[in-house]
């Protein structure tokens, strides 16, 4: 009798929650999953892959991109327009759009937030894509009291004067950095902004359960007409990929933040009634081994183009299950400015082990490769030093964390060779000179920076400041062209070793809908939270 | 009594001096610097020494330690880099969830490993006892994480009979807590089972079943008493390691732990929070020690600190 | 005497790795992988599959014996020494011997070993020799204070103190009677101990303090391929199975060992 009592209690206990309501699905809500937990969501600062597009629900800047394309269109401006000389453009702001909090946005608040993203207090990262405003440098190092180049000419028309033109300005318009926010709610959160952010976006925050979960609701008063479509986004922090792949087939997770689990590609891909579920597009991302041009025996252009005929990249991509294809240049396909007539180098030991010789290296030589540690990456470098074995090159694998690799990468001297996978980091904006710039420029060629093959070849700088002072609409295909010279000129060099272009693959619930291409949105990853709807049950 | 617990509690602070100090250290000197992994890809170097700067990181290590500790002082221990929330707010999100699951864990290792230990122990040499060691073995050496995922896959989604992993009532505490004490429970019924040996062939054992005693009266009175000894010690060990989050375990069944927070800290090189989940538990684990040797006199009169 | 034989197969399996093992563990073969780049099941060709890189499982088996036989019995072995040593000073002795001892086997569990190998791995060349250095650093602790707890009931027995009231050595004590009552204790950690410091090299490794791929390990193959497990068990199984055969083992030479120590045991219960 009294053994009954307590079994009865037990099952009681089991069936009582004890920390709130879990996540649910309603009618009209979405469940992603993520491992990791989601950083600030201060558009300032936010910088990392995960919450780089929730941001982007919350926040919105002067320009964005049409929905599963790269194609830059004015978003709370209503029109923009750029002087004859390239240096000034003009926004005119949408009327009567509003912050979460009521007020109404206007120009002096793009100023405010602009500045803000200058002033080192705020530790924006971003900070360097707005330097070239006139004045922003002075402001940055406290000898200015505003930035002189943004005015607000009126209630609601901002006035942008740059130093030199830039054809990528518009596109840092778009970065979330440039995203409006309101000075009142910043200055009364603090340092908390982060967390309870407060923007235009089509979502704002309703619960934020640290290491738990976060949830984002409706914004009724958004501006673009008709979205978002959901009611509720709810982010779960914590789930293994493994699990959240399980609950995913059981229909408790609507999209897979971190992808398939690689376990499970080869299954689902092969499974009819799970691959519908996947969502496959390209992405702004190459995979690329560094070469360190100012280490001995890597100086000599020769011994690196040796490096680009040993390896055997279609065997790479068979080792991550044909997730990616094989790359020959340093732009994805999806960028503007990708040469498609461009055949790279080939794969071949003989004419590798030739140069080498030519080199004075006829034996190979001795050198070490950096890697980040997480799967598939070990492998991938593996797989580098088996094929750079067999032309000679005796590799030492070094697979350490990330931040430590990063570290090597950015050291003089530090990393011979040094693989790309798993650094974590997306395309910034869809301009090819956004690998140029951070990675392979003279201007990036400093301690602490990605410019990881330390590269620095003036010639092609002074084409890339040429390309980039073409700003007018009509001269972007004799830009791209210009940027194809420019890529081929690198790849002579071959400071990199292309490998692969990984491709998207969003797996998500059968409910969930959208335009085409929207799962693999080039600029939203893993979605386009405002895009997505619920279409079955 | 209490005289000895003052001590231990001035000896803690001590220790926590110690081990905060030379966590600092090291995390300085890992070659990994925060201000770049929160700069970016992009970031000009002008930035990162900006946020360097910023971050107090360009000074001196000394400075930076005498004002962590003038903080720490004060209980505050900074913001997270990555999440700019406050690590206390950080810790105190996942403290609940850590301590059911360390109740969890050791529960379930004591529920497997005790009674496997005596009963291998009372059967020495027989089949019991071969096969308690096999399974002791097994459990122990099959990985935590192949084993979570089993059991998660059999009994949540082949067979939904417990929740796929996450948090919220005491069902979803079950096969974590289960996963924890597959492995611990191991350690303790060889433990138990050796200690249980050596007690039933003192002397004061065996005269107790020369006068006729009940054999199970001896072994619950006398045998067990001392032989519970050493797993106290084991408790102790695991309410110390247990507070300190237990990655892989948390990670399969999502569970919001102190271990998740500290191994992605790590990877970015977020110092406050490291050293937030450094500074907890080291008091689990003085904690953790501190009540296991208060237990030691209670179960042989003849300990007596002085 | 099974225990023994196995003993001896995994050192000479270790030892003579180049003439048993099969293939080149380092190999990546062509055909070791699926068009899809799945590994390959056992099989005629690679009798216990292949690896995420098409390697063949059996010769890295056959090679991983070398690092985690030293670790697991090596480096285990030490630190069960060096936590008997103190353990034993800090029952035996009490009071303030017990304080320093305890203290800092406090602070030394207190302290964050992955951050310390990290660290470690960053400083000095990455090798066996710090793995086995950090291992012993961190097991060491726990055995102290288990051998102190047992230390401290043991001493507080009779014979313990008659021994001592007629003026037996220290050493002449602790070996005469003490150690035959820690043995059981130290056998349990000398073996379990096996299987979690195989796994703790493999975890160290993946930090980058210990072997550098592609020199293979039973813990890092395991570690590497363990999400797999549902899709290729016996990337698990085959190393675990190691694992679990190299600690029982130890175990049962353990068991003779100790019968051979304390007569009283044998053949009681």
């Amino acid at each position: 009798m009294r053994r009954t009592w307590w079994i009865l209690v037990v099952v009681a206990a089991l069936l009582v929650p004890f920390a709130g309501p879990g996540a649910g699905q309603g009618r009209n809500t979405m469940l992603v999953t993520f491992k990791d937990d989601i950083s600030t969501l201060d558009p300032a600062i936010g910088y990392d892959w995960q919450n780089w597009s929730i941001i982007k629900s919350i926040a919105d800047g002067l320009m964005d991109y049409a929905p599963a394309t790269t194609t830059l269109v004015p978003h709370l401006a209503e029109s923009y327009s750029v002087s004859a000389d390239g240096r000034t453009y003009t926004f005119k702001l949408r009327r009567g759009v509003r912050f979460h909090n009521g007020r109404e946005v206007v120009a002096a608040d793009v100023k405010y937030t602009l500045e803000r993203v200058l002033n080192p207090k705020t530790q924006s990262p971003g900070a360097g894509f707005y330097t070239g405003i006139r004045g922003a440098t002075a402001f940055a190092e406290g000898k200015a009291k505003e930035v002189a180049g943004i005015q607000a000419a009126d209630r609601y028309t901002v006035r942008i004067t740059l130093d030199k033109p830039n054809a990528a300005f518009l596109h840092t318009m778009a970065l979330n950095f440039s995203h409006v926010v309101p000075k009142e709610e910043v200055t009364r959160l603090g340092a908390d902004f982060g967390h309870k952010p407060v923007g235009t976006g089509a979502f704002r925050v309703k619960e934020w359960v640290l290491g738990q979960r976060l949830v984002l609701e409706r914004n009724p008063n958004y501006f673009l007409r008709g979205r978002p479509f959901l009611d509720e986004i709810v982010f779960q922090v914590g789930v293994e990929p493994n699990v959240a792949f399980l609950r995913l087939q059981r229909g408790e997770v609507d999209i897979l933040g971190d992808g398939i689990p690689p376990a499970d590609f080869v299954k689902v891909m092969a499974d009819s009634r799970l691959s519908k579920l996947v969502a496959v597009g390209d992405q702004l991302q190459t995979g690329y081994v560094t070469i360190n041009t100012q280490v001995e025996p890597l100086n000599d252009v020769r011994v690196r183009r040796a490096l680009n005929m040993a390896i055997d990249k279609t065997r790479i991509v068979r080792i991550i299950n044909n997730r990616a294809v094989p790359a020959n240049q340093i732009l994805p396909p999806l960028m503007p400015g990708y040469d498609k007539d461009y055949k790279g180098y080939p794969f071949d030991r003989e004419q590798a082990k030739r140069l080498l010789a030519e080199a004075g290296y006829p034996n190979g030589f001795r050198t070490t490769l950096y890697a980040n540690n997480t799967d598939p990456n070990p492998r991938i470098a593996q797989a580098i030093q088996q094929d750079l074995a067999a032309i000679g090159v005796r590799v030492e694998l070094k697979t350490l964390a990330q931040s430590t690799v990063i570290e090597a990468g950015g050291t003089k001297g530090g990393a011979p060779l040094l693989w790309s996978g798993g650094m974590a980091w997306i395309a910034d904006y869809p301009d090819p000179n956004n690998f140029y710039w951070p990675i392979l420029s003279c201007a990036s060629l400093a301690p602490g920076t990605w410019n990881w093959a330390w590269y620095c070849n003036r010639t092609v700088e002074k084409l890339v400041e040429e390309a980039d002072a073409m700003v007018q609409p009509g001269q972007a295909a004799a830009r791209a062209a210009k940027f194809r010279q420019i890529y081929r000129l690198i790849m002579e060099d071959a400071p990199w070793i292309p490998i692969f272009n990984e491709r998207r693959y969003t797996m998500h619930s059968a409910r969930l809908g959208g335009v085409k291409g929207i799962f693999t949105d080039p600029i939203h990853i893993p979605v386009h939270y405002d895009e997505v709807r619920i279409v079955g049950r | 009594m209490s005289a000895y617990v003052a001590r231990r509690l001035a000896q803690a602070v001590v220790i926590l001096l110690g081990v905060t100090l030379i966590t600092f250290l090291l995390l300085f000197a890992l070659p990994a610097d925060p201000a770049r992994m929160i700069a970016g890809r992009s970031a000009t170097p002008e930035t990162v020494n900006r946020i360097r700067a910023e971050l107090g990181l360009d000074q001196p290590l000394l400075v930076q330690y005498t004002r962590y500790l003038g903080r720490l002082a004060r209980g505050d221990l900074g913001r997270s880099y990555a999440q700019k929330v406050e690590v206390t707010a950080l810790l105190r999100s996942r403290l609940g969830a850590t301590a059911l699951l360390m109740v969890g864990g050791i529960f379930f290792e004591l529920l497997i490993g005790l009674p496997a230990g005596i009963l291998a122990a009372l059967r020495r040499g027989r089949r019991l006892d071969q096969s308690v060691m096999l399974g002791a073995f097994l459990g122990v050496s099959a990985p935590q994480f192949v084993v979570g995922l089993l059991l998660l896959y059999v009994l949540a989604y082949k067979w939904p009979l417990f929740p796929l992993g996450g948090y919220g009532s005491l069902a979803h505490l079950i096969l974590p807590a289960v996963t924890l004490g597959i492995a611990g429970g191991g350690w303790y019924a060889r433990m138990m089972r050796s200690a249980m040996l050596d007690v039933i062939h003192q002397d004061y054992v065996r005269t107790a079943r020369a006068k006729g005693a009940a054999e199970r009266r001896v072994v619950l009175h006398h045998a067990l008493r001392n032989a519970l000894l050493p797993v106290v010690s084991m408790i102790g060990l695991d309410v110390g390691t247990f507070m300190g989050g237990v990655v892989v375990v948390e990670s399969v069944f999502s569970w919001p732990g102190v271990g998740q927070l500290a191994w992605q800290a790590i990877q970015i090189v977020d110092i406050p929070v490291i050293m937030g989940v450094v500074v907890l538990s080291a008091l689990a684990i003085l904690t953790g020690n501190l009540l296991a040797d208060l237990v030691y006199p209670l179960l042989d009169p003849k300990i007596r600190y002085t | 005497m099974a225990g023994l034989l196995v003993i001896a197969l995994l050192i000479a399996a270790a030892a003579g790795a180049p003439w048993v093992a099969p293939y080149d563990p380092a190999e990546q073969f062509f055909d070791g992988l699926t068009l899809e780049g799945r590994p390959l099941g056992p099989g005629p060709r690679f009798w216990l599959g292949t690896d995420l890189l098409g390697r063949d499982l059996l010769s890295r088996l056959i090679y991983g014996a070398r690092v985690s036989l030293l670790i697991g019995v090596a480096a285990n072995g030490a630190a069960l020494a060096i936590g008997t040593f103190f353990g034993t000073l800090a029952g035996y002795f009490q009071g303030w011997t017990a304080m320093v001892v305890m203290r800092l086997t406090d602070m030394m569990m207190a302290f964050p070993a992955l951050i310390l190998a990290i660290a470690l791995a960053a400083i000095l060349r990455p090798s066996l020799w710090i793995v086995a250095l950090v291992i012993g650093m961190v097991n060491w602790v726990w055995i102290a204070r288990i051998v102190y707890a047992q230390v401290l009931t043991i001493s507080g027995r009779e014979f313990i103190e008659a021994a001592r009231a007629l003026g037996v050595p220290t050493p002449r004590i602790f070996w005469r009677h003490l150690f035959p009552h820690l043995l059981p204790t130290l056998l349990v950690w000398g073996t379990l101990g096996i299987s979690t410091t195989v796994m703790f090299e493999a975890a160290l490794s993946f930090l980058g303090v210990g072997v550098r791929p592609p020199t293979p390990s039973w813990g890092g193959t395991i570690n590497e391929s363990q999400s797999y497990f549902l899709e290729a068990p016996h990337l698990v199984a085959f190393p675990g199975i190691a694992i679990l055969l190299t600690s029982l083992a130890f175990n049962l030479v353990g068991d003779a060992l100790r019968d051979a120590i304390d007569p009283t045991l044998r053949g009681r219960g």
